[in-house]
């Protein structure tokens, strides 16, 4: 099985701009070939495309309008973890031999069709996602405590840390009393706890190992890969409290790559809502269930930027496709020691966790420099 | 649209239940998810309990569980003061309206 490294990325900003989606797409792809001048259209194997469109035949589209003649194009959808799971495609083809190049864009405008899921008939009139996020907040409050300030906490260190990413959608900053203050969507959730879906549009590239030094002087290796989908239901989950999926894929990710989650130094993670945050921290054993609130108050009261450093979803902004490759280029940025300001000292070993509808399907990459 | 879809439509609640191997099959589904075997329709307990809630404005809404398997969202209705986990429901009324799905729920 061939080795896989990322190598290459390109960024636009996140907006609430009417933007065309192949216009998305191209300017992501567009960005990553400024970016790596050594990449020339022919060395594409395969081009993947992320995105919850309605829009047909995306992956030959881009391909055409980038000028590249790839054997694989195809689009994958998986609502809010198309990005992780385009990545997984994208490594499957290198490590079986099928491709040695393979650029992966996702893109989605804010108002795309994958923030509802209308087959899921069990969730009746409340299908809109403030719903399950109200029912996993109110399951975490009754179980652990947990307390509209902590929550408040999560959403003001991922709207501090954003301000240092160019690409967020916003960059305002806010007092934890102000996120408290904020207009209240339920009992259980805040306008601050949610993430806001977006416009943009993020790329990668990948490589096998043996030519990854031609594209970037510092390949990143993807070392580890778990993925589990438990249902599409969201009623489905056994509780509320604990994201099974997400303990699944975290597991099958440890174990492929052979590293803990103590050895993790920087972390994406899906903040759909603060909750998930706490929730996702505890099911990736950073802390045992019930002591992610305290972890996260800590690294806010100490500006430690190890997890969500680009400012998470929450204050980066969620265009589903695009999140998970933002994820992808915020950890390979990071390993790569081009963060800039946001950098996170010494790192070696950074995790993304992206998921989809109420938790029903997460993908957890483990990337080492 | 299949029996569920159009049974709903006329404010009935029926369920799916295997033929051969007699799991309950949730959602609704005509084939089932453990054997592939042919499904019956049939009607459930009305009776569930109470999985969790929360709060829109002045609609309470929840999880309720029928039959230890069957997990629906809808509107909780009625005299709530301090509702418990896993104290009694009962559907009330459901519905199917413009494609919306609809489901009500009362603490007994």
């Amino acid at each position: 099985m061939n080795k896989v490294c990322l190598v290459g990325y390109g960024n636009t900003k996140f907006s609430r701009e009417n933007i065309s989606i192949d216009s998305l797409l191209l300017s992501a792809t567009k960005s990553l070939f400024e970016q790596n001048t050594n990449l020339n259209q022919k060395d594409i194997d395969a081009v993947i495309v992320s995105t919850n469109d309605n829009t047909k035949y995306l992956a030959a589209i881009l391909s055409e309008i980038a000028g590249i003649k790839p054997k694989i194009a195809h689009t994958v959808e998986s609502l809010c973890n198309s990005g992780a799971n385009s990545t997984v495609s994208a490594y499957s083809y290198i490590a079986s031999g099928l491709a040695k190049v393979v650029l992966v864009v996702g893109a989605e405008r804010y108002d795309s069709p994958g923030q509802i899921l209308d087959w899921d008939k069990s969730r009746g009139e409340f299908k809109h996602p403030i719903f399950w996020g109200s029912i996993f907040t109110k399951s975490h409050k009754r179980k652990f405590g947990t307390t509209e300030e902590e929550l408040a906490i999560v959403s003001a260190k991922n709207h501090k840390n954003a301000q240092e990413n160019p690409h967020a959608y916003s960059h305002k900053n806010y007092t934890v009393e102000e996120l408290l203050n904020s207009k209240k969507l339920t009992e259980d959730l805040k306008v601050s706890d949610c993430s806001r879906s977006c416009t943009g549009a993020s790329a990668i590239l990948l490589a096998s190992e043996d030519i990854s030094k031609k594209f970037s002087s510092h390949p990143v290796k993807i070392k580890g890969i778990g993925q589990k989908t438990v249902s599409a239901g969201f009623t489905k989950n056994a509780n509320f409290s604990c994201m099974q999926s997400t303990v699944d894929a975290g597991k099958m990710a440890y174990e492929m790559a052979g590293i803990k989650a103590s050895d993790v130094d920087v972390a994406e993670i899906h903040d759909a809502f603060t909750v998930c945050e706490l929730m996702a921290l505890e099911d990736l054993g950073f802390v045992s269930h019930g002591k992610g609130a305290k972890y996260v108050k800590n690294l806010f009261d100490t500006e430690n930027r190890k997890i969500n450093p680009r400012g998470g979803l929450i204050g980066s902004g969620h265009p589903l496709g695009a999140t998970g490759i933002a994820q992808i280029i915020e950890i390979l940025q990071q390993l790569q020691g081009v963060a800039g300001k946001r950098q996170v000292e010494n790192c070696k070993v950074g995790l993304v966790h992206n998921m989809s509808a109420a938790a029903t399907s997460s993908t957890v990459l483990l990337l080492e420099s | 649209m299949n029996k569920f879809e159009s049974e709903l439509k006329k404010g009935n609640f029926i369920i799916s239940e295997c033929s051969d191997c007699k799991e309950i099959v949730w959602p609704p589904s005509n084939y089932c998810n453990k054997c592939f075997g042919h499904v019956k329709w049939r009607k459930p307990s009305e009776i569930g309990k109470l999985i969790e809630f929360s709060k829109k404005e002045n609609v309470n809404f929840c999880i309720a569980e029928f039959e230890e398997k069957i997990r629906i969202m809808g509107t909780l209705i009625g005299e709530i003061i301090s509702p418990k986990i896993g104290q009694r429901v009962k559907l009330k009324k459901c519905g199917l309206n413009d494609g919306q799905f609809n489901f009500t729920m009362a603490l007994i």
